[in-house]
């Protein structure tokens, strides 16, 4: 009895001792995205009280699998509003997995979105487009709430740039999303050519989209896409470029 | 020392293998990461989120399973069949008794870990091969620069040397949950009792995060359940440092600080519950 109590004792000062170095780590997880948010009661509603159970036990990432099946279930019986609830958990459990918010908001901004416009059941045509662009919103919602937890991720912020440019007709804004796509870490060479297309038919940035384009144009024989090389001279005429300047 | 701990560490080893918890649980591990790849079929994406999300989930659940299962038997088993009075009549002490059961133990974790990394990095390399192929068919036509990203794109999400640690994060959590089963084992009565509050360990292992906050940040101001999260603090082990798989699942890499420092814990945890594993076990009576 003596040494279970002082092994009791010797437990506590060894995790009074181990509580900064604990600390540190749990900073530096965090500090590197590796500690996910913590769960609230929220989710705790969604997911039941197994799910939960299992998500603080370590095994948020088999659990989320699971929920992602499921959604795939959801999206074969066509219940969009289902499946943008179970995509709203999986992302909780894993919001540092890029595909999972590029599939949920994919999946919203253009099956649910098309779906709901050619609803047969819906007979006003004005309550199907409304219907619609909420969908589109809550597409380009998920991509944000993605790019917010992922933000050195390059290709959720150029599908935010495909869904302004596709869905909402908003080439400033698409031209600001690839822009910043082409920035980061691990971007394709074509992310920068997106930017400056829609830069292009951007009102008051076609100068700026003329400089991203010509300096592309200048990097060599890859960068000389056909659609690269007709923007430009578009441009040229529009920005009235002088003949010396222009490109041949 | 080492001339009575190795040979203990290798007839636990090989006495654990001959067990019918590790051939079942060896068995379903593996048919969970091998059956995934018809899991990732079913997603939408032909990509390997789900397939390693399962991989590394079942990794995780069997390795824990398997730590606790396999160190709460050896004591009461040795006890009943009278081998502990055999093995310590002789001029072996307490402390490497334990530490014997605790290396063979910690051995078999690393074969478990290693087997079904394995059939996991197996299962992996197929589904990327067919999803290269199927990718090279789709994308025909395409510009040259579309199709290497495409592909790109898919090579990155399969097997990269990010996962390496992860696993090996797996590993020593399941070391750590071998070492701690050990300490309850010492003083527990039976064999149920030990999984039974190794299993609740386990859980508060992984909330003891959220106490150690809620006491040092003076979340709570209630006198009893401010001595009640400092103890959870105290005494368990923060759990959930060890789980860094679903970073690693999603493609970003452990720095190698974080690595060290959370491995480093792992191994500290586990000296430190054979300590007192070691202490506890030599006053007990036999």
């Amino acid at each position: 009895m003596i040494r279970k109590g002082a092994a009791i004792l010797i437990l506590l000062a060894i995790g009074a001792l181990l509580m900064p170095v604990e600390r540190q780590i749990d900073a530096d997880q965090r500090a590197a995205h590796l500690r996910k948010p913590t769960l609230n009661l929220e989710l705790r509603e969604r997911i039941g009280q197994m799910g939960f159970l299992a998500a603080l036990s370590g095994f948020r990432s088999p659990l989320a699998a699971i929920l992602w099946i499921e959604a795939h279930n959801a999206w074969e019986r066509t219940e969009w509003g289902r499946m943008a609830g179970l995509f709203d958990t999986v992302t909780t459990l894993q919001p540092r997995s890029p595909l999972y918010w590029d599939m949920a908001s994919w999946h919203m901004a253009y099956n649910a979105s098309v779906a709901a416009r050619e609803d047969p059941k819906q007979p006003s045509e004005i309550l199907r487009q409304r219907a619609e662009r909420q969908y589109i919103q809550l597409g380009k919602e998920i991509l944000e709430r993605g790019i917010r937890n992922n933000p050195d991720n390059a290709y959720l912020q150029n599908q935010l740039g495909i869904i302004l440019r596709d869905k909402l007709s908003d080439d400033c804004g698409a031209a600001d999303a690839f822009l910043k796509a082409s920035e980061l870490p691990g971007a394709p060479p074509f992310y920068a050519r997106a930017a400056g297309y829609s830069m292009a038919k951007c009102p008051g940035k076609e100068k700026q989209a003329y400089e991203l384009l010509k300096h592309l144009y200048d990097k060599g024989e890859d960068e000389r896409k056909p659609s690269l090389i007709s923007n430009i001279k578009e441009l040229e005429k529009k920005l009235d470029v002088p003949p010396a300047e222009r490109i041949p | 020392m080492l001339n009575s701990v190795l040979p203990i560490a290798k007839n636990t080893l090989t006495d654990l293998i001959r067990q019918k918890v590790f051939n079942i649980l060896l068995v379903f591990a593996l048919c969970a990461i091998g059956s995934s790849i018809f899991m990732a079929k079913l997603t939408f994406q032909e990509e390997f989120q789900m397939l390693k999300d399962v991989c590394l989930g079942a990794m995780s659940i069997f390795t824990s399973l398997l730590a606790i299962l396999a160190t709460a038997g050896f004591l009461p088993k040795d006890l009943e069949d009278r081998t502990i009075y055999t093995l310590l009549s002789k001029p072996v002490p307490r402390y490497a008794y334990l530490m014997g059961k605790l290396l063979g133990i910690i051995s078999l974790l690393f074969i478990f870990t290693v087997l079904m990394s394995v059939v996991f990095c197996v299962v992996l390399w197929t589904r990327e091969q067919t999803v290269l192929a199927e990718t090279r068919n789709a994308t025909a036509g395409m510009s040259a620069e579309e199709i290497k990203a495409a592909l790109k794109q898919i090579t990155d999400a399969t097997f990269n040397l990010n996962l390496l640690p992860g696993i090996a994060i797996i590993f020593i959590k399941s070391a750590l949950l071998a070492s701690m089963t050990l300490l309850i084992s010492t003083f527990a009565t039976s064999q149920l009792f030990t999984v039974m509050a190794a299993a609740a360990v386990y859980f508060i292992g992984h909330l003891q995060a959220t106490a150690r906050e809620a006491w040092v940040g003076d979340v709570t101001t209630q006198w009893w359940s401010k001595i009640l999260v400092a103890i959870v603090a105290l005494l368990f082990p923060d759990l959930q440092a060890f789980n860094l798989t679903d970073d690693v699942i999603a493609g970003a890499a452990i720095p190698l600080g974080i690595f060290f420092q959370t491995f480093g814990l792992g191994v500290f945890y586990v000296m430190i519950y054979y300590a007192v594993s070691a202490f506890i076990f030599s006053g007990r009576e036999l």
